[in-house]
């Protein structure tokens, strides 16, 4: 084959894939019995970093950039002037196995514009993972777009092959969608999502009786909003997300900030900044939810329904509700630790086992890596020391602002820098 | 009260298991575990050197394991992690392990359990680089190819991983500051020790130990690294926190950069 042909090619589609921010590669359970190549039954691996610091653990491509939707927000629409291009399916087999035998990826995250319609561009996609899977021996980790609109049939052939499948809502608001992309119903992303959801189930029924069933998506699937493109709140982003986690059992909802790619007046301009700090306080959010316990509604409701770029949620959250505070260290259940503010899950699973020794002490809590200037205000410990001023919220904020540091604090602090 | 010893062992972790077996069985009072590369004899205590025992050495890693699970895995790993005074370190856990019937490796109130899961979390952080920053290479004679130079001797430890997931093909991994390496013929994992001429980091220069397609490859992935950066969201100090530039050398797609 031509490398000189390909490498443009890969240059074309690798750069219009870049903007889909899933690239986990866990949760698979495909093991490597039969000696073939690959195997991914342990956690992810991030096999390098590009230089924004996110991740490359998937050969992310599209398998073209033609399009025949013009959504607003993506950089491969109809309308954009860029150079086109197309992968063969052997291409991408290739590409995938010859990168996957050097280390360099766990696998493939295979996406594609949509042309001539859904289930043209869906059969093809499936077929580039039913050639690695079945030509190759290839246990590794395959991610594959559902198109929109999609038939359920292709679909759930998807399902065997791959070990994820995510569709991408993008904008998180209906009346969002019809604005930035009017081609697209809303009923066309959420039909495959469906599909997969109850496929899932049903496996999950079928292997319990005969346990050779052939394996169906066993990562799951996924999806992702952009933010910052519509004038949604926090509020609006998470409700939508926390819909998706419990009604279509989605593994992840990722989140997106909005990188300008084109000028349009429906969007932010080109140049303008990219809402890191929101995305950032979007994924603590999310982490709340699902890992510490949090419902959506004690963080994010009609009162409160932006976060505070300031600090993170869970100390936003805790000063609103200082009544639950001090905790007890050597006395209070998981759960109430969970809600402690510098307090990590890490932290509290070796708190949970270090106290059936002793009693714990700032001593004890600071070796075991609690980041007391922010736990320090909300708890108490074998110590006659503790916060005993009956300090307001307010006043413990700015106790904590003034003796930490934040990555982001440049961007939101009124104070003007002296030197820039 | 008897005196204290300075016991010398072969550097193996089975030869520290023998010489904890020795310090438990004769009650010795023990000043330090060293190996016999650094030994320094110590002013006040006499030295003994230990032979490996397998036998022995198979004891102590039962005895502890029927304790826990967690617990053999903190002691090797941590021994693993080569740090100074380690074997002392560990004998301590183990002694303290063994004297009670609790489950004192959960307790992370005590500085040496905190400072062996402390260690543990190091070399395990080493282990999953290595399993991710590997960059093997094509050579002529069809073998997948790769040199290392982790912090820690975590070469067993990634064995495993790279044996399920290569099955197909054969492949070497050459640790080149502790001299030796795994080989995968299709079959089963060697250690072997090379005699290599040059270090094949993953430099611009082409050798013609690696295939040409080798070279358009490594060529395909470099590209592929570049379009799929996004420069409005360049972050280099996140970049360097999850590379550390001491692994640069060998990853092809940094070469550029090194």
């Amino acid at each position: 084959m031509s490398f000189e042909r390909i490498k443009e090619k890969l240059n074309i589609l690798a750069d219009a894939a870049k903007y889909d921010v899933s690239c986990s590669s866990s949760g698979s359970k495909r093991t490597n019995t039969n000696k073939g190549l690959g195997d991914s039954s342990g956690m992810g691996i991030c096999h390098s970093y590009t230089e924004d610091g996110r991740c490359v653990s998937l050969l992310k491509i599209l398998l073209t950039n033609h399009c025949i939707f013009d959504c607003a927000y993506c950089v491969t629409r109809k309308s954009n002037d860029i150079k086109r291009a197309a992968f063969k399916i052997q291409e991408v087999v290739d590409l995938t196995i010859n990168f996957y035998r050097r280390n360099y990826i766990e696998g493939l995250f295979l996406s594609s514009g949509i042309f001539k319609n859904p289930d043209f561009t869906m059969e093809r996609l499936v077929a580039v993972a039913k050639k690695l899977r079945i030509e190759e021996n290839f246990n590794g980790y395959i991610h594959l777009k559902s198109i929109p609109g999609a038939s359920d049939e292709l679909m759930r052939e998807a399902g065997l092959w791959a070990d994820r499948l995510s569709v991408n809502i993008e904008v998180p608001t209906i009346s969002g969608l019809k604005l930035l992309a009017p081609d697209k119903k809303h009923e066309d992303f959420t039909k495959p999502m469906l599909k997969v959801k109850n496929e899932i189930i049903q496996y999950k029924e079928e292997k319990k009786v005969l346990k050779s069933t052939p394996k169906y998506a066993p990562a799951g699937q996924s999806t992702q909003m952009i933010i910052g493109a519509t004038g949604e709140s926090d509020k609006d982003i998470m409700y939508s997300a926390n819909h998706y986690y419990t009604n279509y059992n989605m593994k992840r909802v990722y989140y997106s900030g909005y990188v300008p790619v084109a000028e349009d007046s429906r969007l932010p301009a080109i140049g303008s900044q990219v809402p890191m700090l929101r995305e950032n306080r979007l994924y603590q959010t999310d982490w709340l939810l699902r890992f510490y316990g949090f419902s959506i509604n004690e963080i994010l409701n009609d009162k409160h329904p932006n976060l505070d770029i300031d600090v993170d949620p869970k100390l936003s959250w805790a000063l609103r509700n200082l009544n639950h505070f001090p905790v007890d260290i050597n006395a209070a259940d998981k759960r109430m630790l969970a809600r402690v503010p510098g307090l990590g899950m890490y932290s509290v699973s070796k708190i949970l086992k270090a106290r059936k020794f002793r009693k714990l002490n700032w001593e004890h809590l600071k070796k075991i890596g609690v980041a007391l200037n922010r736990a320090k205000y909300f708890i108490i410990c074998d110590s006659h020391q503790w916060e005993k001023r009956d300090l307001q919220a307010y006043q413990i904020k700015s106790l904590i602002l003034q003796n930490s540091q934040g990555k982001f604090r440049k961007n939101y602090s009124g104070q003007l820098s002296l030197f820039n | 009260m008897k005196n204290s010893k300075v016991l010398i062992y072969d550097g193996s972790f089975n030869g520290f298991l023998t010489t904890v077996f020795k310090a438990f069985d004769e009650q010795i009072q023990v000043a330090d575990i060293q190996k016999n590369s650094a030994a320094q004899r110590g002013l006040f205590s006499e030295t003994e050197t230990v032979f490996t025992q397998m036998d022995k050495a198979k004891r102590v890693w039962n005895g502890i394991q029927k304790k826990s699970n967690s617990a053999i895995k903190n002691v090797y790993f941590a021994f693993l992690s080569e740090t100074k005074g380690i074997e002392l370190l560990l004998y301590r856990y183990i002694r303290n392990m063994f004297s009670t019937t609790d489950m004192l490796h959960l307790n992370f109130s005590d500085d040496t359990v905190l400072k062996i899961s402390q260690l543990v979390k190091s070399v395990g952080r080493e282990k999953h680089r290595m399993e991710a920053f590997v960059r093997f290479q094509l050579t002529q004679d069809n073998v997948y190819f790769a040199n290392i130079e982790p912090d820690f001797d975590v070469l067993p430890l990634i064995s495993k991983h790279f044996r399920s997931r290569y099955a197909d093909q054969q492949w070497l991994i050459y640790d080149v500051k502790r001299k030796y390496g795994l080989f995968y013929d299709l079959n089963s994992v060697e250690i072997v020790s090379l005699d290599l001429k040059e270090i094949h980091t993953n430099s611009i220069r082409k050798s013609n130990a690696f295939t040409s397609e080798e070279y358009n490859y490594q060529d395909l992935w470099n590209n592929y690294f570049k379009s799929t950066n996004i420069k409005s969201r360049i972050n280099m100090k996140l970049h360097t926190q999850h590379v550390p530039k001491r692994y640069w050398k060998y990853m092809s797609e940094k070469k550029e950069a090194v």
